[in-house]
């Protein structure tokens, strides 16, 4: 339980957030939130392929900007119904996870990265030659999804959906398939000779992460109201891994922490300077090499 | 498609590929022998351009400049290799590619406060900034053809190197096994040392090469950093001899690849749409080729390790 | 009665070195075979072909019945094969309970539930317990599989093995590293796994082969150049040679 409780706290926060920011901060308050959150349920898809599956996708903007351009072209079609808009985009990156998914799993390693990184560039490219919706210069949304429409219910439906999902990694990590998977990540050739197809349950991992972070992509783009492709570039993949890491990989609370502290670094540390990825960076690399194990650790250590 | 424009795109192709080439050397030996992804290695392609921008401004020779730049941009290689790399050859790829994602965001936002975020140009060195008579009606930059030409003499010497001397011989070995390059008593924190610099200055020198026909911008080695990954998981981690032939192979889609794909597309499409979609949809192709390879030769077209 | 595991003939080449040269063997129920031969025999690569983890250029693998040369490392354990490792192979970041419930679980049910928590089946935990007990580690059963000594984590290795129930268990040097207290204890362990678990050992501990062995044969280059009873072997001319390492 212990483990969980820093989520949950930040959850509580998330919760009161809209009241706060009626006394301090506004809109840039609620709209800063639900970026946090957003982050959030895409780094929750992210640690389970990283921290539970021990498979390093340096791709997976991809599955948000397929689950963002889904939104976007289907809103400009006018077609604002958001069963219909998530059925799609659940289709496609489920499809396109599958498919890229048992390619890139042939390997390992460094080439696992090198291959997811190159799925994602394709889908990248791919969003940059949409003449028709924006191509480089990205595609502005005239109006939300329905049931959204209202900033309010946006909220709170972001904020339900990470907590959706938070619960629901955090059932799958304990459940029998959560087992398999963990033990494969620390000795795949061992899981395999005790008679489990490590292939069949990375990929529907894969196939699992790409959905929920396609979920994450619809939600942004109703958020921003505004899609282009470098929600698919490759830096933001690498912004998923450091929240990842950031909160600490494969532990309860640290996609939430990790995306908290993400968004308040970037706002915090821009409010002192316009160039504030000078001092990301070095503190970027100071976390790698000296801080092991992530924000949640800090309150895992005690027990 | 006419032949002159054929002929056209086969130079760029290779022009492309040669600059490709001096990126990938650097970063499949020093991710060959010391397991270490660099992705802050394009930050050093883009250290050699603003460089040789830079160094021309205060002298006004195009050479001079040229070898300051690399020896500025070895130095620099050196102290980031000493005071951030060194410390991470032992940790696994996920911690690398973070730290040196931090490199990239810190150097980038460095040379945009130090040189403004508007793109640089330079003129090409007098005597080679010229056309060059191709055909009839054809004129072609003499900068390019050197470029090609001195890639072509620096694959040259990396391969003299890499067969032909001791140290090449250690780093060949260390490349397709490590420990046995430590059991020799070879010092190998200094071969590393040695690797990286030699790494660094070449991909600087791609940079100062390729400032007078590239915009010289922040950020401009990024791109060329995940095309130079793809080239090397093509040739197989840690081989020159792949790095050079999937360099010119992935230079050559590319560029040809546009045209290509465009005329493609226009066989289903409007002229203007295929004209536009069709470069987009062509930057894909080498993607293509390379998870291709990878699903049939997972370690590449030529491994090193574990040829032995 | 019929050979639960049935070799026919295998062979594997790395290069122009032939590791596996023609290699026949069969297993019975109750029975333990152990394959003994110098280092470089080809023992461990044997075991790997057998297992699954690496496929055999010719020949034909029969397991319970059934042909199983083109399956799967995962297809033959769940058919109820089961092998340890000589390099001790267990998931270091579970707990010792884990490991087993683990092996317990890939050999009851679909492994592909999401929701309920695995840690809390009773059934696999009890099945794994059981297991422990029999190797004596059950008071180690929460503690994390990498803290435990190099002796209990051999038995921890072989408890995994027997948790899965398997119709036929494949042992790679189960004594290594052990003292010689820990290795008899370990001996009779194994004597009374045997008629359930029927074991193919490949083991150099010569004590416990003669101790535990109904058949023994000798594997030397790939090929095998001898199989008879612990006395025929300890009597053959050609075994002595290549193995026992007297003069013939």
């Amino acid at each position: 339980m212990r483990a969980a409780l820093p989520a949950l706290v930040v959850l509580a926060l998330f919760a009161v957030v809209p009241w706060l920011a009626e006394v301090w901060g506004g809109s840039y308050l609620t709209s800063l939130a639900m970026r946090a959150m957003i982050l959030a349920i895409a780094a929750l898809s992210l640690d389970l392929l990283i921290g539970h599956g021990g498979m390093v996708s340096f791709g997976h903007a991809a599955f948000v900007a397929i689950g963002a351009y889904t939104a976007g072209i289907a809103i400009t079609e006018g077609v604002t119904d958001l069963a219909t808009i998530l059925a799609i985009a659940t289709a496609i990156a489920a499809a396109f996870a599958l498919v890229t998914g048992a390619i890139s799993l042939r390997t390992s390693g460094v080439s696992f990265i090198m291959i997811t990184l190159a799925f994602g560039q394709m889908v990248f490219f791919t969003l940059g030659a949409l003449n028709e919706y924006g191509a480089d210069d990205g595609l502005t949304l005239w109006e939300r999804a329905e049931v959204l429409a209202r900033n309010d219910v946006l909220y709170f439906a972001i904020l339900g959906t990470l907590a959706v999902v938070w619960l629901l990694i955090d059932r799958i990590t304990g459940s029998r398939f959560g087992r398999v998977l963990r033990a494969a990540r620390q000795n795949d050739v061992r899981v395999e000779t005790l008679g489990y197809g490590v292939f069949g349950f990375r990929l529907t991992a894969y196939v699992l992460a790409g959905v929920i972070a396609a979920l994450a992509g619809v939600l942004l783009a109703n958020q921003a109201e505004f899609v282009s492709p470098a929600i698919a570039s490759w830096q933001r993949s690498g912004d998923l891994i450091i929240i990842v890491v950031l909160g600490g990989m494969g532990s309860r609370s640290g996609a939430i922490l990790g995306a908290l502290a993400f968004v308040g670094l970037e706002e915090g540390l821009s409010t002192l300077t316009h160039d504030w990825r000078l001092i990301f960076g070095p503190l970027l690399i100071a976390i790698v090499l000296y801080a092991k194990g992530g924000l949640s650790s800090l309150f895992e250590r005690r027990s | 498609m006419s032949t002159t424009l054929l002929l056209i795109q086969l130079l760029n192709g290779l022009q492309l590929g040669v600059l490709l080439f001096l990126i990938a050397a650097g970063l499949t030996l020093v991710f060959g022998v010391m397991g270490f992804i660099n992705l802050a290695h394009g930050v050093q392609y883009m250290i050699g351009a603003y460089l040789v921008v830079w160094f021309y401004g205060l002298t006004g020779h195009f050479m001079i400049a040229l070898v300051l730049a690399m020896a500025v941009a070895l130095a620099l290689g050196l102290l980031l290799e000493a005071f951030v790399f060194s410390r991470l050859y032992d940790r696994d790829h996920l911690d690398q590619v973070l730290a040196t994602f931090g490199v990239i965001l810190f150097v980038n936002q460095g040379v945009k406060v130090l040189w403004g975020p508007t793109p640089l140009t330079i003129p090409a060195p007098e005597i080679l900034a010229g056309t060059f008579q191709l055909t009839e009606n054809l004129q072609y930059p003499v900068w390019r053809i050197a470029i090609i030409a001195i890639g072509a003499a620096v694959a040259l010497l990396l391969w003299f190197l890499v067969t032909r001397t001791r140290l090449g011989m250690l780093v060949r070995a260390g490349a397709s096994n490590a420990e046995m390059v430590g059991a020799l008593g070879v010092n190998i924190r200094r071969l590393f040392m040695v690797v990286f610099g030699f790494g660094a200055m070449l991909a600087g020198f791609a940079g100062a090469i390729a400032a007078p026909i590239y915009s010289v911008e922040p950020g401009m080695g990024d791109d060329l950093l995940i095309t130079a990954f793809v080239v090397i998981a093509i040739g197989g981690i840690g081989s020159i001899r792949g790095a050079f032939i999937a360099a010119l192979l992935v230079g050559l889609v590319d560029t040809l690849g546009r045209s290509a794909v465009t005329d493609i597309l226009k066989l289903f499409l409007e002229p203007s749409a295929a004209n536009q979609i069709g470069p987009a949809l062509a930057s894909m192709a080498v993607y293509v080729l390379m998870a291709a390879v990878l699903f049939f030769r997972p370690a590449g077209l030529f491994p090193a390790r574990g040829a032995a | 009665m019929s050979a639960v595991l049935d070799v026919t003939n295998l062979r594997k080449s790395f290069g122009a070195l032939a590791v596996t040269d023609g290699v026949s063997l069969d297993l019975h129920p109750g029975e333990c075979h152990a394959i003994i031969g110098p280092n470089g025999a080809g023992k461990t690569t044997l075991i790997h072909q057998l297992s699954g983890t690496l496929s055999p250029d010719a020949g034909m693998i029969r397991f319970a019945g059934e042909d199983v040369t083109a399956m799967g490392a995962d297809h033959r354990a769940r058919r109820g094969l089961g092998r340890t490792f000589q390099i001790t192979s267990i998931i270091p970041g579970f707990s010792v309970l884990e490991n087993v419930a683990l092996s317990v679980q890939a050999m009851s049910g679909s492994s592909y539930r999401f929701f309920g928590r695995a840690a809390r089946e009773r059934g696999l935990n009890e099945r794994a317990m059981t297991a422990l007990d029999l190797l004596g580690i059950a008071d180690r059963a929460e503690r994390p599989a990498a803290d435990l000594s190099h002796g209990e984590k051999r038995a921890l290795e072989l408890a995994v093995a027997i948790a899965a129930e398997p119709k036929a268990l494949l042992l790679d040097e189960p004594m290594a590293g052990m003292g010689r207290d820990e290795s008899a204890a370990l001996v009779e362990t194994l004597k009374g796994l045997k008629p359930q678990h029927p074991l193919l050992l490949i083991e150099h501990d010569m004590d416990a082969v003669f101790a535990l062995a109904d058949r023994v044969s000798v594997l030397v280059y790939g090929q095998i150049v001898a199989t008879g009873t612990p006395d025929e072997i300890r009597q053959n001319p050609q075994a002595r040679a290549a193995y026992l390492g007297e003069e013939a």
